[in-house]
Protein backbone atom coordinates (compact mmCIF):
# COMPACT_ATOMS: atom_id res chain seq x y z
CA UNK A 1 0.00 0.00 0.00
CA UNK A 2 2.51 3.02 1.35
CA UNK A 3 1.43 6.20 2.22
CA UNK A 4 2.58 9.39 0.62
CA UNK A 5 2.15 12.66 2.46
CA UNK A 6 4.27 16.18 0.82
CA UNK A 7 4.52 19.87 1.45
CA UNK A 8 5.67 22.94 0.28
CA UNK A 9 5.23 26.09 1.75
CA UNK A 10 4.69 29.48 0.02
CA UNK A 11 4.28 31.39 3.14
CA UNK A 12 7.55 32.32 4.92
CA UNK A 13 5.17 32.60 7.69
CA UNK A 14 4.50 28.99 8.14
CA UNK A 15 8.63 27.74 7.96
CA UNK A 16 8.47 27.12 11.82
CA UNK A 17 5.66 24.93 11.14
CA UNK A 18 7.35 22.81 8.51
CA UNK A 19 7.68 19.75 10.92
CA UNK A 20 4.58 19.97 13.07
CA UNK A 21 2.14 19.86 9.91
CA UNK A 22 4.63 16.94 8.94
CA UNK A 23 4.22 14.61 11.81
CA UNK A 24 0.41 15.40 11.15
CA UNK A 25 0.81 14.49 8.03
CA UNK A 26 2.59 11.45 9.08
CA UNK A 27 0.46 10.11 11.45
CA UNK A 28 -2.25 9.80 9.31
CA UNK A 29 -0.91 7.86 6.79
CA UNK A 30 1.08 5.11 9.25
CA UNK A 31 -1.91 2.64 8.60
CA UNK A 32 -0.44 2.33 4.90
CA UNK A 33 2.73 1.25 5.48
CA UNK A 34 3.45 0.63 9.20
CA UNK A 35 6.85 -1.29 8.66
CA UNK A 36 9.09 1.62 7.95
CA UNK A 37 9.19 5.44 7.08
CA UNK A 38 11.35 8.71 5.78
CA UNK A 39 11.23 11.98 5.54
CA UNK A 40 13.13 14.51 3.49
CA UNK A 41 12.91 18.06 5.21
CA UNK A 42 14.45 20.90 2.64
CA UNK A 43 15.96 24.59 4.70
CA UNK A 44 15.87 23.23 8.39
CA UNK A 45 18.21 25.34 9.75
CA UNK A 46 19.73 22.60 11.88
CA UNK A 47 20.17 19.66 9.53
CA UNK A 48 20.70 21.83 6.47
CA UNK A 49 22.04 25.85 8.15
CA UNK A 50 21.68 28.93 5.37
CA UNK A 51 24.65 28.85 2.98
CA UNK A 52 26.00 24.98 4.04
CA UNK A 53 25.70 21.82 2.49
CA UNK A 54 24.65 18.14 4.00
CA UNK A 55 24.98 14.73 3.40
CA UNK A 56 22.66 12.17 5.10
CA UNK A 57 24.23 9.00 6.21
CA UNK A 58 22.82 5.89 7.96
CA UNK A 59 24.93 3.09 9.69
CA UNK A 60 27.14 5.95 11.58
CA UNK A 61 28.42 4.16 14.55
CA UNK A 62 30.28 6.72 16.24
CA UNK A 63 29.42 10.11 14.88
CA UNK A 64 31.85 12.03 17.07
CA UNK A 65 34.55 10.07 15.32
CA UNK A 66 35.76 13.01 13.00
CA UNK A 67 36.03 15.98 14.95
CA UNK A 68 36.54 18.01 11.44
CA UNK A 69 32.99 16.91 10.11
CA UNK A 70 30.16 18.79 11.78
CA UNK A 71 27.33 15.89 12.38
CA UNK A 72 23.60 16.23 13.73
CA UNK A 73 22.02 13.30 14.57
CA UNK A 74 18.19 12.69 14.06
CA UNK A 75 17.41 8.62 14.97
CA UNK A 76 19.41 6.59 12.82
CA UNK A 77 20.24 9.24 10.86
CA UNK A 78 23.65 11.48 10.98
CA UNK A 79 23.55 14.63 8.59
CA UNK A 80 26.96 15.89 8.17
CA UNK A 81 27.30 19.93 7.46
CA UNK A 82 29.54 21.62 5.59
CA UNK A 83 30.96 25.02 3.70
CA UNK A 84 32.06 22.32 0.81
CA UNK A 85 30.20 21.41 -2.53
CA UNK A 86 27.28 18.60 -1.65
CA UNK A 87 29.72 16.26 -3.69
CA UNK A 88 33.28 17.05 -2.37
CA UNK A 89 31.35 16.80 1.18
CA UNK A 90 29.88 13.28 0.96
CA UNK A 91 33.54 12.18 -0.25
CA UNK A 92 34.72 13.58 2.94
CA UNK A 93 31.83 11.90 4.70
CA UNK A 94 32.33 8.38 3.08
CA UNK A 95 36.46 8.47 4.04
CA UNK A 96 35.23 9.59 7.90
CA UNK A 97 32.16 6.82 7.81
CA UNK A 98 33.24 4.35 5.52
CA UNK A 99 30.57 1.95 7.11
CA UNK A 100 27.96 4.49 6.27
CA UNK A 101 25.36 4.53 3.58
CA UNK A 102 24.49 8.04 1.83
CA UNK A 103 20.98 8.47 1.75
CA UNK A 104 20.43 11.33 0.18
CA UNK A 105 23.03 15.11 -0.10
CA UNK A 106 22.37 18.52 -1.20
CA UNK A 107 22.26 22.52 -0.42
CA UNK A 108 18.79 22.31 0.95
CA UNK A 109 17.63 18.58 1.90
CA UNK A 110 18.32 16.11 4.65
CA UNK A 111 16.65 12.99 4.64
CA UNK A 112 16.40 11.00 7.57
CA UNK A 113 15.26 6.90 7.81
CA UNK A 114 14.24 4.50 9.96
CA UNK A 115 12.72 1.19 10.33
CA UNK A 116 9.69 0.25 12.86
CA UNK A 117 6.71 2.22 13.29
CA UNK A 118 6.59 5.45 11.36
CA UNK A 119 5.32 7.57 14.58
CA UNK A 120 8.23 6.82 16.44
CA UNK A 121 10.43 7.86 13.56
CA UNK A 122 8.84 11.07 14.04
CA UNK A 123 9.54 11.57 17.62
CA UNK A 124 12.82 9.91 16.96
CA UNK A 125 13.73 12.83 14.79
CA UNK A 126 12.01 15.59 16.37
CA UNK A 127 10.31 16.10 13.66
CA UNK A 128 7.24 18.23 15.69
CA UNK A 129 9.71 20.64 15.84
CA UNK A 130 11.36 20.60 12.69
CA UNK A 131 11.24 23.89 10.11
CA UNK A 132 11.72 24.46 6.67
CA UNK A 133 9.96 24.91 3.60
CA UNK A 134 9.05 22.04 1.86
CA UNK A 135 8.56 18.21 2.96
CA UNK A 136 7.95 14.62 1.93
CA UNK A 137 7.38 11.78 4.29
CA UNK A 138 6.89 8.21 2.97
CA UNK A 139 5.19 4.96 5.26
CA UNK A 140 6.46 1.78 3.67
CA UNK A 141 4.48 -1.38 3.33
CA UNK A 142 7.73 -3.36 1.85
CA UNK A 143 6.37 -5.20 -1.12
CA UNK A 144 9.58 -5.17 -3.84
CA UNK A 145 12.65 -5.74 -1.47
CA UNK A 146 13.73 -5.90 2.01
CA UNK A 147 12.55 -3.98 5.17
CA UNK A 148 15.42 -2.33 6.22
CA UNK A 149 16.30 1.59 6.60
CA UNK A 150 18.34 1.72 3.76
CA UNK A 151 15.09 0.32 1.51
CA UNK A 152 13.01 2.88 3.18
CA UNK A 153 11.66 5.72 1.06
CA UNK A 154 12.54 8.83 0.03
CA UNK A 155 15.11 7.98 -2.62
CA UNK A 156 17.42 10.79 -3.10
CA UNK A 157 20.35 10.23 -5.41
CA UNK A 158 21.22 13.91 -6.91
CA UNK A 159 21.61 16.98 -5.10
CA UNK A 160 18.29 18.14 -3.56
CA UNK A 161 16.15 16.10 -5.71
CA UNK A 162 13.87 13.56 -3.58
CA UNK A 163 11.53 10.87 -4.63
CA UNK A 164 8.73 8.60 -2.80
CA UNK A 165 6.92 6.11 -4.55
CA UNK A 166 3.54 4.39 -3.56
CA UNK A 167 2.89 1.59 -6.23
CA UNK A 168 5.42 -0.94 -8.19
CA UNK A 169 7.51 -0.49 -11.75
CA UNK A 170 6.75 -3.78 -13.38
CA UNK A 171 10.08 -3.46 -15.53
CA UNK A 172 12.52 -1.82 -13.01
CA UNK A 173 15.07 -4.68 -13.73
CA UNK A 174 15.31 -4.10 -17.91
CA UNK A 175 15.50 -0.06 -16.75
CA UNK A 176 18.31 -1.20 -13.58
CA UNK A 177 20.28 -2.92 -16.40
CA UNK A 178 20.01 0.50 -18.70
CA UNK A 179 21.10 2.46 -16.17
CA UNK A 180 24.01 0.61 -15.34
CA UNK A 181 25.19 0.41 -18.70
CA UNK A 182 24.59 4.13 -18.57
CA UNK A 183 27.14 4.12 -15.44
CA UNK A 184 24.79 4.30 -12.71
CA UNK A 185 25.83 2.49 -9.43
CA UNK A 186 22.78 1.30 -6.74
CA UNK A 187 22.37 1.29 -3.58
CA UNK A 188 19.53 -1.02 -3.13
CA UNK A 189 17.21 -3.81 -4.95
CA UNK A 190 14.26 -1.58 -4.51
CA UNK A 191 12.44 -0.70 -7.41
CA UNK A 192 11.65 3.10 -6.74
CA UNK A 193 15.62 3.23 -6.37
CA UNK A 194 15.70 2.80 -10.40
CA UNK A 195 13.05 5.63 -10.84
CA UNK A 196 14.64 7.95 -9.05
CA UNK A 197 18.15 6.78 -10.63
CA UNK A 198 16.41 7.52 -14.22
CA UNK A 199 15.35 10.91 -13.04
CA UNK A 200 18.54 11.73 -11.89
CA UNK A 201 19.94 10.18 -15.46
CA UNK A 202 17.54 12.19 -17.48
CA UNK A 203 17.99 15.68 -15.73
CA UNK A 204 21.94 15.04 -15.62
CA UNK A 205 21.53 15.64 -19.31
CA UNK A 206 19.61 19.10 -18.81
CA UNK A 207 16.15 17.77 -18.82
CA UNK A 208 14.02 19.67 -16.18
CA UNK A 209 12.16 17.73 -13.64
CA UNK A 210 8.81 17.68 -15.86
CA UNK A 211 10.35 16.52 -18.88
CA UNK A 212 12.06 13.58 -16.64
CA UNK A 213 8.87 12.82 -15.10
CA UNK A 214 7.37 12.55 -18.73
CA UNK A 215 9.87 10.61 -19.97
CA UNK A 216 9.46 8.49 -17.16
CA UNK A 217 5.97 7.48 -17.71
CA UNK A 218 7.14 6.61 -21.29
CA UNK A 219 9.53 4.32 -19.66
CA UNK A 220 7.91 2.98 -17.08
CA UNK A 221 5.86 0.18 -16.49
CA UNK A 222 3.68 -0.74 -13.30
CA UNK A 223 1.81 1.23 -11.02
CA UNK A 224 2.83 4.21 -8.97
CA UNK A 225 2.15 7.64 -7.83
CA UNK A 226 5.16 9.44 -7.15
CA UNK A 227 6.01 12.86 -5.29
CA UNK A 228 8.92 14.07 -6.65
CA UNK A 229 10.48 16.93 -5.14
CA UNK A 230 13.99 19.42 -6.00
CA UNK A 231 15.92 22.25 -5.00
CA UNK A 232 12.79 24.73 -5.81
CA UNK A 233 9.69 22.39 -7.30
CA UNK A 234 7.10 20.16 -6.05
CA UNK A 235 6.16 17.53 -8.56
CA UNK A 236 3.70 14.78 -8.51
CA UNK A 237 2.70 12.27 -11.49
CA UNK A 238 0.82 9.22 -11.54
CA UNK A 239 0.46 6.21 -14.06
CA UNK A 240 -2.13 5.84 -16.84
CA UNK A 241 -4.20 3.16 -14.20
CA UNK A 242 -4.25 5.34 -11.64
CA UNK A 243 -5.03 2.80 -8.99
CA UNK A 244 -2.84 4.24 -6.27
CA UNK A 245 -4.56 6.73 -4.42
CA UNK A 246 -3.34 10.74 -4.63
CA UNK A 247 -4.87 13.62 -3.74
CA UNK A 248 -3.51 17.04 -4.02
CA UNK A 249 -4.66 20.55 -1.89
CA UNK A 250 -3.49 23.87 -2.74
CA UNK A 251 -4.12 27.37 -1.05
CA UNK A 252 -2.44 30.72 -2.06
CA UNK A 253 0.33 29.38 1.05
CA UNK A 254 0.86 26.14 0.25
CA UNK A 255 0.80 22.65 -1.73
CA UNK A 256 0.41 19.32 -0.24
CA UNK A 257 -0.26 15.85 -1.60
CA UNK A 258 -1.20 13.06 0.65
CA UNK A 259 -2.34 9.46 0.10
CA UNK A 260 -5.59 9.85 1.28
CA UNK A 261 -7.69 13.08 2.54
CA UNK A 262 -7.41 12.77 6.03
CA UNK A 263 -3.62 13.30 5.93
CA UNK A 264 -4.97 17.07 5.07
CA UNK A 265 -7.43 17.23 7.17
CA UNK A 266 -4.90 19.40 9.61
CA UNK A 267 -3.58 21.69 7.44
CA UNK A 268 -4.13 25.66 8.26
CA UNK A 269 -7.16 26.73 5.44
CA UNK A 270 -8.05 22.98 4.42
CA UNK A 271 -11.74 24.14 4.45
CA UNK A 272 -10.75 27.08 1.33
CA UNK A 273 -8.24 24.80 -0.54
CA UNK A 274 -8.77 23.65 -4.06
CA UNK A 275 -8.81 19.85 -3.33
CA UNK A 276 -8.55 17.59 -6.30
CA UNK A 277 -7.25 14.06 -7.62
CA UNK A 278 -4.11 14.10 -10.61
CA UNK A 279 -5.40 12.98 -14.22
CA UNK A 280 -3.14 9.82 -14.79
CA UNK A 281 0.08 10.67 -16.30
CA UNK A 282 -0.45 14.27 -15.87
CA UNK A 283 2.57 16.02 -14.38
CA UNK A 284 2.12 18.82 -11.38
CA UNK A 285 4.86 21.01 -11.02
CA UNK A 286 4.41 24.14 -8.16
CA UNK A 287 7.70 26.14 -7.99
CA UNK A 288 9.06 27.73 -4.91
CA UNK B 1 -40.63 11.17 -0.10
CA UNK B 2 -41.71 11.48 3.27
CA UNK B 3 -39.32 12.84 6.03
CA UNK B 4 -39.76 11.12 9.46
CA UNK B 5 -41.28 13.27 11.62
CA UNK B 6 -38.41 14.44 13.81
CA UNK B 7 -36.78 18.13 14.54
CA UNK B 8 -33.66 17.38 16.26
CA UNK B 9 -30.88 15.13 15.12
CA UNK B 10 -28.49 12.82 16.98
CA UNK B 11 -25.59 14.49 17.07
CA UNK B 12 -21.90 12.28 17.02
CA UNK B 13 -18.52 14.33 16.88
CA UNK B 14 -16.24 12.12 15.26
CA UNK B 15 -13.65 14.67 17.25
CA UNK B 16 -14.91 12.55 20.42
CA UNK B 17 -16.27 9.26 19.26
CA UNK B 18 -14.66 6.41 17.32
CA UNK B 19 -16.06 5.25 13.50
CA UNK B 20 -16.75 2.22 15.31
CA UNK B 21 -18.57 3.45 17.96
CA UNK B 22 -21.04 5.51 15.67
CA UNK B 23 -21.55 2.23 13.51
CA UNK B 24 -22.78 0.21 16.40
CA UNK B 25 -25.07 2.54 17.23
CA UNK B 26 -26.43 3.19 13.30
CA UNK B 27 -26.55 -0.53 13.67
CA UNK B 28 -28.27 -1.05 16.84
CA UNK B 29 -32.13 -2.19 17.15
CA UNK B 30 -34.08 0.74 16.15
CA UNK B 31 -31.95 3.67 15.80
CA UNK B 32 -33.47 7.07 16.12
CA UNK B 33 -34.46 8.40 12.23
CA UNK B 34 -32.25 11.26 12.31
CA UNK B 35 -27.97 11.49 12.60
CA UNK B 36 -26.04 14.18 12.39
CA UNK B 37 -22.03 13.39 11.55
CA UNK B 38 -19.42 16.08 12.61
CA UNK B 39 -15.82 16.46 12.29
CA UNK B 40 -15.56 13.70 9.80
CA UNK B 41 -12.18 14.57 8.88
CA UNK B 42 -12.05 12.39 5.88
CA UNK B 43 -12.31 9.18 8.37
CA UNK B 44 -12.80 6.16 6.79
CA UNK B 45 -15.79 3.52 6.73
CA UNK B 46 -18.14 6.13 8.04
CA UNK B 47 -22.12 5.25 8.30
CA UNK B 48 -21.06 1.36 6.79
CA UNK B 49 -23.50 -1.50 6.49
CA UNK B 50 -26.80 0.70 7.79
CA UNK B 51 -29.86 -1.27 7.30
CA UNK B 52 -32.84 0.67 8.79
CA UNK B 53 -34.62 3.98 7.25
CA UNK B 54 -32.28 6.28 9.11
CA UNK B 55 -30.89 9.96 7.79
CA UNK B 56 -27.07 10.10 8.34
CA UNK B 57 -26.17 13.58 7.77
CA UNK B 58 -22.09 14.04 7.47
CA UNK B 59 -20.46 17.93 7.84
CA UNK B 60 -17.76 17.69 6.06
CA UNK B 61 -15.33 15.52 4.32
CA UNK B 62 -15.83 11.70 4.43
CA UNK B 63 -12.85 9.16 3.70
CA UNK B 64 -12.92 5.58 2.17
CA UNK B 65 -15.79 3.47 1.87
CA UNK B 66 -18.32 5.82 3.00
CA UNK B 67 -21.92 4.51 3.11
CA UNK B 68 -20.53 1.12 1.89
CA UNK B 69 -23.15 -1.87 2.02
CA UNK B 70 -26.39 0.42 2.37
CA UNK B 71 -29.47 -1.02 2.60
CA UNK B 72 -32.47 1.64 3.10
CA UNK B 73 -30.84 4.75 4.43
CA UNK B 74 -30.34 7.68 3.44
CA UNK B 75 -26.95 9.24 3.70
CA UNK B 76 -25.72 12.77 2.97
CA UNK B 77 -22.25 14.06 2.88
CA UNK B 78 -21.69 17.52 2.96
CA UNK B 79 -18.52 17.48 1.14
CA UNK B 80 -16.08 15.12 -0.73
CA UNK B 81 -15.54 11.53 0.00
CA UNK B 82 -12.62 8.84 -1.05
CA UNK B 83 -12.46 5.92 -2.50
CA UNK B 84 -15.41 3.50 -2.90
CA UNK B 85 -18.39 5.88 -1.65
CA UNK B 86 -21.69 3.80 -1.45
CA UNK B 87 -19.63 0.30 -2.64
CA UNK B 88 -21.77 -2.55 -3.13
CA UNK B 89 -25.08 -0.60 -1.70
CA UNK B 90 -28.19 -2.60 -1.82
CA UNK B 91 -31.17 0.04 -1.43
CA UNK B 92 -31.35 3.50 -0.27
CA UNK B 93 -29.82 6.99 -0.81
CA UNK B 94 -26.45 8.17 -0.96
CA UNK B 95 -25.90 11.74 -1.62
CA UNK B 96 -22.73 13.59 -1.88
CA UNK B 97 -22.49 17.18 -2.24
CA UNK B 98 -18.77 17.53 -3.66
CA UNK B 99 -16.47 15.15 -5.23
CA UNK B 100 -15.93 11.41 -5.02
CA UNK B 101 -12.83 9.71 -5.35
CA UNK B 102 -12.32 6.26 -7.37
CA UNK B 103 -14.40 3.59 -7.27
CA UNK B 104 -17.78 4.99 -6.65
CA UNK B 105 -20.81 2.94 -6.49
CA UNK B 106 -18.71 0.10 -6.79
CA UNK B 107 -20.56 -3.46 -7.30
CA UNK B 108 -24.02 -1.39 -6.18
CA UNK B 109 -27.23 -3.75 -6.71
CA UNK B 110 -29.79 -1.15 -6.30
CA UNK B 111 -30.33 2.38 -4.51
CA UNK B 112 -29.32 5.76 -5.92
CA UNK B 113 -26.10 7.39 -5.77
CA UNK B 114 -25.82 11.38 -6.19
CA UNK B 115 -22.47 13.09 -6.56
CA UNK B 116 -23.31 16.54 -7.25
CA UNK B 117 -19.49 16.94 -7.98
CA UNK B 118 -17.05 14.96 -10.19
CA UNK B 119 -16.18 11.61 -9.41
CA UNK B 120 -13.09 10.11 -10.16
CA UNK B 121 -11.58 7.07 -12.03
CA UNK B 122 -13.89 3.83 -11.98
CA UNK B 123 -17.31 5.09 -11.14
CA UNK B 124 -19.84 2.31 -11.40
CA UNK B 125 -17.36 -0.21 -11.58
CA UNK B 126 -19.04 -4.03 -12.10
CA UNK B 127 -22.26 -1.66 -10.95
CA UNK B 128 -25.06 -4.55 -10.66
CA UNK B 129 -28.26 -2.25 -10.26
CA UNK B 130 -27.59 0.49 -8.37
CA UNK B 131 -28.36 4.04 -9.98
CA UNK B 132 -25.49 6.61 -10.42
CA UNK B 133 -26.28 9.92 -11.43
CA UNK B 134 -22.99 12.53 -11.25
CA UNK B 135 -23.41 16.25 -11.54
CA UNK B 136 -19.76 16.80 -12.84
CA UNK B 137 -17.40 14.64 -15.12
CA UNK B 138 -16.10 11.02 -14.09
CA UNK B 139 -12.68 9.55 -14.68
CA UNK B 140 -11.89 6.60 -16.79
CA UNK B 141 -12.90 3.33 -16.95
CA UNK B 142 -16.33 4.23 -15.67
CA UNK B 143 -19.34 1.86 -15.40
CA UNK B 144 -16.05 -0.82 -16.29
CA UNK B 145 -17.92 -4.25 -16.51
CA UNK B 146 -21.74 -2.99 -15.43
CA UNK B 147 -24.27 -5.57 -15.75
CA UNK B 148 -27.34 -3.87 -14.57
CA UNK B 149 -28.34 -0.05 -13.24
CA UNK B 150 -27.88 3.14 -15.16
CA UNK B 151 -25.29 5.79 -14.75
CA UNK B 152 -25.97 9.42 -16.03
CA UNK B 153 -22.79 11.82 -16.00
CA UNK B 154 -23.89 15.50 -16.53
CA UNK B 155 -20.15 16.61 -17.59
CA UNK B 156 -17.41 14.63 -19.89
CA UNK B 157 -15.99 10.79 -19.46
CA UNK B 158 -13.08 9.73 -19.35
CA UNK B 159 -11.00 6.71 -20.99
CA UNK B 160 -12.58 3.31 -21.76
CA UNK B 161 -16.07 4.41 -20.86
CA UNK B 162 -18.12 1.35 -19.80
CA UNK B 163 -15.64 -1.34 -20.97
CA UNK B 164 -16.79 -4.62 -21.45
CA UNK B 165 -20.35 -3.33 -20.50
CA UNK B 166 -22.88 -6.02 -20.02
CA UNK B 167 -26.55 -4.28 -19.69
CA UNK B 168 -25.58 -1.13 -17.23
CA UNK B 169 -27.06 2.33 -19.58
CA UNK B 170 -24.93 5.25 -19.65
CA UNK B 171 -25.98 8.61 -20.48
CA UNK B 172 -23.70 11.27 -20.78
CA UNK B 173 -24.16 14.83 -21.36
CA UNK B 174 -20.37 16.09 -22.21
CA UNK B 175 -17.71 14.52 -23.87
CA UNK B 176 -15.87 11.31 -24.24
CA UNK B 177 -12.79 10.48 -24.06
CA UNK B 178 -13.23 7.12 -25.69
CA UNK B 179 -15.27 4.11 -25.35
CA UNK B 180 -14.17 0.83 -23.72
CA UNK B 181 -14.54 -2.75 -25.64
CA UNK B 182 -18.03 -4.02 -26.51
CA UNK B 183 -19.43 -0.29 -25.44
CA UNK B 184 -21.30 1.94 -28.58
CA UNK B 185 -23.54 4.72 -28.97
CA UNK B 186 -27.03 3.91 -28.55
CA UNK B 187 -30.42 5.51 -30.24
CA UNK B 188 -31.99 7.60 -27.29
CA UNK B 189 -35.96 7.54 -28.02
CA UNK B 190 -38.88 8.82 -25.86
CA UNK B 191 -38.50 6.32 -22.82
CA UNK B 192 -35.09 7.07 -22.68
CA UNK B 193 -35.56 10.67 -22.19
CA UNK B 194 -38.41 9.98 -19.37
CA UNK B 195 -35.87 7.86 -17.35
CA UNK B 196 -33.03 10.31 -17.41
CA UNK B 197 -35.81 13.33 -16.53
CA UNK B 198 -36.55 11.07 -13.63
CA UNK B 199 -33.12 10.08 -12.52
CA UNK B 200 -32.19 13.55 -12.80
CA UNK B 201 -35.10 14.67 -10.62
CA UNK B 202 -34.74 12.02 -8.27
CA UNK B 203 -31.05 12.99 -7.50
CA UNK B 204 -31.55 16.67 -7.60
CA UNK B 205 -29.38 17.54 -10.20
CA UNK B 206 -30.60 20.13 -12.57
CA UNK B 207 -29.81 18.94 -16.68
CA UNK B 208 -31.50 18.82 -19.60
CA UNK B 209 -32.19 15.14 -20.70
CA UNK B 210 -32.29 16.16 -24.50
CA UNK B 211 -28.99 16.80 -24.22
CA UNK B 212 -27.66 13.56 -23.26
CA UNK B 213 -26.63 10.77 -25.62
CA UNK B 214 -27.02 7.23 -24.21
CA UNK B 215 -24.31 4.59 -24.86
CA UNK B 216 -24.70 0.43 -23.99
CA UNK B 217 -23.33 -2.68 -24.53
CA UNK B 218 -22.65 -3.78 -28.12
CA UNK B 219 -23.12 -7.67 -26.59
CA UNK B 220 -20.45 -9.05 -28.82
CA UNK B 221 -18.79 -9.93 -25.74
CA UNK B 222 -21.15 -12.51 -24.44
CA UNK B 223 -20.22 -15.43 -26.63
CA UNK B 224 -16.95 -17.11 -27.59
CA UNK B 225 -16.24 -16.41 -30.91
CA UNK B 226 -13.67 -19.44 -32.18
CA UNK B 227 -11.83 -16.82 -34.80
CA UNK B 228 -10.78 -15.23 -31.15
CA UNK B 229 -9.13 -18.55 -29.94
CA UNK B 230 -5.40 -17.92 -30.88
CA UNK B 231 -5.41 -14.84 -28.29
CA UNK B 232 -6.37 -17.52 -26.21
Amino acid sequence: MCGIAGLQLFDPALHPQLGSLMAAMLHQVCERGPDSAGVALYGDPDLTPPGLSAVSLLGVDDPAADADLSTVVAGETTVVRGSREPAELELLARQAFPEATVIGRGHELAVLKGTGHPDQLAVDIALGSRQGWQGLAHTRMATESAVTSAHSHPFSVADDLCLVHNGSFANHATIRRELIAEGAVFDSDNDSEVGARFLAARMAEGNDLEKSLRLLCETFDGFYTLVVTTADTFAVVRDAIACKPAILAVTEQWVAMASEYRALAQLPGIGAARIFEPEPEEVYTWRR
Amino acid sequence: MTAPEQTTATLVDLAETSVRELNSALHAPDPAPLWRVLNPEGAHNVACGLDAPVRVEIAGHAGYYCAGMNQQAEVVVEGNVGVGVAENMMSGRVVVTGDASQSAGATAHGGLLAIHGNASARCGISMKGVDIVVGGSVGHMSAFMGQAGRLVVCGDAGDALGDSLYEARIYVAGRVRSLGADCVEKEVRAEHLAELADLLEQAGIEADPATFRRYGSARTLYNFHVENAGAY
